[in-house]
Order: C-alpha cells, then sequence, then structure tokens
C-alpha cells in the first residue's frame, strides 16, 4: 500500500514579476514501512513539500495524500496520524526535555507511558537531563528530543526534514542508526538531507534540485544508471593536475573528490595518457557523481 | 613573533568554569596554508575560534594570529581577518552592493577602492546583473560565494570559514573549493570547519580536536597513513568515537 502519494504538485512563492517556483510538478509514492530519502541541497523545495504533505501549507496545484487521505480535505486526521521534525528545533526551549515531551503527548490527547517502547531507546540517551531546559541542551540532545516528541503519538508516517544537518559524521551515522530501529518497527519514514552519503542508508531515494525531481530509484540503481566510466587520478599536485585533466579529449567533466579527482569519460574506449606520477584507477561512481551528472543534464 | 606564521598557538585553553572547553591546544598555521580544524559537536571548535578572532579571551596559554598578540591586540587582530559562517555572514535585506560596501566600509577601506572592487568582484562571480538585488533573493550557493568574497574583500591575512559549504549542492561546493584554491595562492590563508569529510582532503594540513584537545595533526595522507585508514572519513571516526564528555 502507498503510504505517501505526491501527484504534480506546484508550488510558487512571490509576486506575478518575480516568481519563484519551489516546487515543479513534483511526483513519486512511497510505500508502507520504506525509509524514503529526499535528497538535494538547501533551497531544493524539501522543505516546502514536507510543509504540505503535513498540511500546514497548501499547494498551488497537484494532489497530495498521506495514508491514502487528501492533505487538503483531511488535514485533520493527517495530523492525528503523522509525525514531524522540522528542521528548524522546534520544541519549547523554556520547557525542560520531560515537559515537553508530556506536552507533546498531551496535545495528542496520550501519555508518555503509552507508547514509551516506541522511543525507549532514543530518549534513554537524553533522560540523564530530564530536568535540563530545552534551550540549555547541545545540538544532539536536542535532535533527540525533537524525535522523541514526534514519535510519542505512535504515528504511521514519519517526516523528518534535514535532521542531520549542521550534524558531526558521528552524531549522523547514530541518527541513522536509531531510523533503521525505528523502520523495523514499522514506521514509513521520509527523510530529506542535502547530505549525499546519506542516499546509500535509504530503501529509496528521489534527487530534487531546483523544485524537479530529477530521479526516484533504489540507491543501488542510482549508481547503476551512471552509466558512464569514471577513472580516480591523484599527484602531488592536484591543481596543475586538475586543469590538465579537464583539458583532455574523451573527458566530459573532471573535478575534485576527496583525495582523488574524478573523472567522467565519453564512452568505454577513451584511451588517456597521464605524466608517470599520477595514480590512475577506475572507481565505482558515488551518488555525488550521479547527482552532478543529473544536474547538468538538467541545466542542459 | 614567527614571520612565517600566520597563526600561533600553544597550549590555548578556554575553561568557563569548571568546564574546560579548550585543553592546551597548539600549533601553527603557515602563511598561505589551507588549514582545516575539524572536530565532532562540543569538542570546543568554536570556542578555540573565537579566541583567535579576538572575541573572546584565552584563560591561559599563549597565541598571536597575524603576529598579533590575542590578549593584547585582539582589535587589531579583527582588523587583518576575514570571517564567514554558514549561519550568517551576509544582511539578507541590503542588496549585493550595499553588502559590499558595507562590510568594505567597516574595514576601512575607501569609497575609490570599494568602487573599483566591487565591479571586479561581481564579474569574476558572475554577478553583475544583481548587484541590486536583495541578498535574501539570491539561490543559497550565489550567497555563499558573495559571502566569501566579502570576507576577503579587505585582502585579509586569514580568513575564518566556518562550515561555510553546509547545505550547498555538490557542484557548488566544488566551485566553492575552487575560490578557496584561488585566496590562498594569493597568500590568504585559509582557516576552515566543515563536516564534510571529503572536503578534509582539500585542506593541507588538518587537526582534530576530541574533548577540547586536539588529537591528531598531519597532512590528510600522513593521518591516514598514521591510522591505518582509507579515508579522512575513518580517521574522523576513529578519533571521534573516543570523545567522553557529553557535548553542552
Amino acid at each position: 500500500m502507498e503510504k505517501i502519494q505526491v501527484n504534480g504538485i506546484v508550488k510558487t512563492y512571490g509576486s506575478k514579476q518575480k516568481k519563484l517556483t519551489a516546487l515543479d510538478h513534483v511526483s513519486f509514492t512511497v510505500k508502507e514501512g520504506e525509509l524514503f530519502g529526499l535528497i538535494g541541497p538547501d533551497g531544493a523545495g524539501k522543505t516546502s513539500l514536507f510543509r504540505i504533505l503535513t498540511t500546514l501549507l497548501l499547494a498551488d496545484s497537484g494532489t497530495a495524500t498521506v495514508n491514502g487521505m487528501d492533505v487538503v480535505k483531511e488535514y485533520k486526521a493527517i495530523r492525528k496520524q503523522v509525525g514531524y521534525m522540522p528542521g528548524r528545533f522546534s520544541l519549547y526551549p523554556d520547557l525542560t526535555v520531560k515537559e515537553n515531551l508530556a506536552f507533546f503527548a498531551t496535545i495528542f490527547q496520550t501519555d508518555v507511558n503509552e507508547n514509551y517502547s516506541l522511543i525507549k531507546d532514543i530518549y534513554e540517551q537524553i533522560a540523564p537531563f530530564e530536568n535540563r531546559r530545552a534551550d540549555k541542551l547541545s545540538g544532539g540532545m536536542k535532535q533527540k528530543l525533537a524525535l522523541s516528541c514526534a514519535l510519542i503519538h505512535k504515528p504511521t508516517v514519519l517526516f523528518l526534514d534535514e535532521p542531520t544537518t549542521g550534524v558531526d559524521a558521528v552524531s549522523r551515522k547514530e541518527f541513522w542508526e536509531m531510523l533503521k530501529g525505528l523502520k523495523q518497527q514499522g514506521i514509513t519514514i521520509l527523510v530529506s538531507t542535502p547530505y549525499m552519503d546519506e542516499a546509500a542508508l535509504c530503501d529509496r531515494v528521489a534527487l530534487i534540485q531546483d523544485g524537479h525531481i530529477m530521479q526516484v530509484n533504489t540507491p543501488a540503481d542510482v549508481i547503476n544508471g551512471f552509466g558512464k566510466k569514471i577513472l580516480a587520478v591523484k599527484s602531488s599536485d592536484m591543481l596543475s593536475l586538475l586543469q590538465l585533466v579537464k583539458q583532455m579529449p574523451g573527458v566530459l567533466d573532471a573535478y575534485p573528490f576527496g583525495e582523488y579527482h574524478h573523472l567522467v569519460l565519453a564512452d568505454e574506449q577513451v584511451k588517456l595518457d597521464f605524466p608517470g606520477e599520477v595514480t590512475v584507477k577506475e572507481t565505482a561512481p558515488d551518488i555525488e557523481d550521479c547527482f552532478m551528472l543529473l544536474m547538468k543534464n538538467h541545466a542542459a | 613573533m614567527q614571520p612565517d606564521y600566520a597563526i600561533t598557538a600553544k597550549d590555548l585553553t578556554k575553561r568557563f568554569g569548571d568546564f574546560t572547553a579548550v585543553d592546551k591546544i597548539s600549533f601553527e598555521v603557515s602563511r598561505g596554508e589551507i588549514f582545516g580544524f575539524l572536530g565532532a559537536n562540543g569538542a570546543g571548535k568554536t570556542t578555540a575560534m573565537r579566541m583567535l578572532c579576538g572575541l573572546s579571551l584565552p584563560s591561559a596559554g599563549t597565541a598571536t594570529v597575524a603576529g598579533f598578540d590575542v590578549y593584547r591586540d585582539n582589535e587589531r587582530i579583527k582588523k587583518r581577518i576575514g570571517y564567514m559562517s554558514q549561519k550568517f555572514s551576509l544582511y539578507e535585506d541590503l542588496t549585493v552592493k550595499e553588502n559590499i560596501r558595507f562590510y568594505g566600509g567597516i574595514y576601512g577601506r575607501s569609497d575609490l577602492f570599494i568602487k573599483e572592487q566591487t565591479g571586479y568582484l561581481l564579474q569574476h562571480l558572475r554577478l553583475e546583473k544583481e548587484g541590486n538585488t536583495l541578498v535574501r533573493a539570491l539561490p543559497l550557493g550565489w550567497k555563499q560565494k558573495l559571502a566569501f568574497s566579502v570576507a576577503i574583500f579587505h585582502e585579509p591575512d586569514i580568513v575564518f570559514l566556518d562550515e561555510p559549504t553546509g547545505g550547498v549542492d555538490p557542484v557548488t561546493r566544488r566551485e566553492f573549493w575552487n575560490m578557496i584554491y584561488e585566496a590562498s595562492a594569493k597568500g590568504i590563508t585559509v582557516f576552515v570547519t566543515t563536516h564534510y569529510l571529503d572536503e578534509a582532503e582539500y585542506c593541507n594540513r588538518v587537526s582534530i580536536m576530541v574533548d577540547g584537545k586536539i588529537e591528531a595533526l598531519d597532512s590528510p595522507s600522513a593521518l591516514k597513513q598514521q591510522f591505518s585508514a582509507a579515508s579522512m572519513d575513518g580517521v574522523f571516526l576513529q578519533l571521534a568515537r573516543k570523545a567522553k564528555r557529553t557535548e553542552g
């Protein structure tokens, strides 16, 4: 069963003279129990889409359903069944950890104990600071509290808008472990992120840029669909190497990629000659390679 | 002062009550170097940066920035550095040109200098048509590139970049690093923090802070060798997982 259906959603902001299209005919579906990633940079339209799906914003055109219910007509019912963690910290800064959790439980006409098993693993990590005011928490702890509050009414669909932005690599890994745990409990999750490496942790992803969905696929098939050979090269002078490889015939694109430069080749037949000191190896594309190629094709 | 160094720190420490946020860190950054300053959230990076920028007095230790002492000459330091963060650097309700003029003026540049350089800068960023656009209306990638250009507009010795590429698309992220290389080639020292560990590879040297201390400092290739890791991601995870203190 489809838990989320998005059909041709358009959202624009601004006046007629200076119109900004935040979402340009966006369509995709999320299946029950799926961990679905919306991957794209800031300004791609991710937050607008989240706000439309959580019934907080109206689209200009197009339709969407969550749990089979229309986001416009049945907004009240949807609100009871979904959890939403906005990008900006949205809890009450002057309430304690415990008070925030109790507050959100009460709003949803439940109490903390009723669904505690769902948040136990997450909440236990911040329980030692239960009496601390929310504004005195560190970034990682705020995130755990916000997730607990979004889950306290046992939603069937969870919307997480950039939960890992500005979070260090270790905490990001921990957060994705928590998501895996929630998925195992049967919750459908739509999560957005600007970090391309997190795409690999999703069941399926939608790659979004400038309000336009460039592809919907499993992470493995995004990579399989790249369809071009990539060489990874490095030398002692990376800056000159980049200039050099950009001039080479048969090289479609060349850009820094960690300790290497990636060269996207026009076809399998391309043979390149490198100076002796250059290390060259063939490499599999990364989601980021795919994203950049799609961006380029979209711009063209 | 050591003329070859843009930054020197010796046992630099900052305590808040009985909490030691930065614990005796020592390092030097050469002129023109791109120096990556890494650490998990709460490791003490921001506190250390604030001391180096002359915004917060150390509790102990010594440091010089652009040859000036962080205790005595913090006002002179501020004139010789540029600063850019992901969260705030430009005024959203001023236009592109107004932002440049504002920052140029704050750093004491003449009207003539500002006028001449503004045209050149807009051309370089291919923003000629956007001079009178409110910064609010610019796409994030352009904003970040403009913010960096504004941070080095007054030709500082050192520019501090605090997570400059967060949330930026992969193409713009690389264009941004290209600008960092250009600045470094002009002799500007770049001191940069990031959560993207592939970007650590683009630095000449990288330091990694854990619980207020610098636990590793070397070139990316030497660090990978030292920690037998295939990537900087592996190096970072090994170190950051040792952290004992709960942030905040």
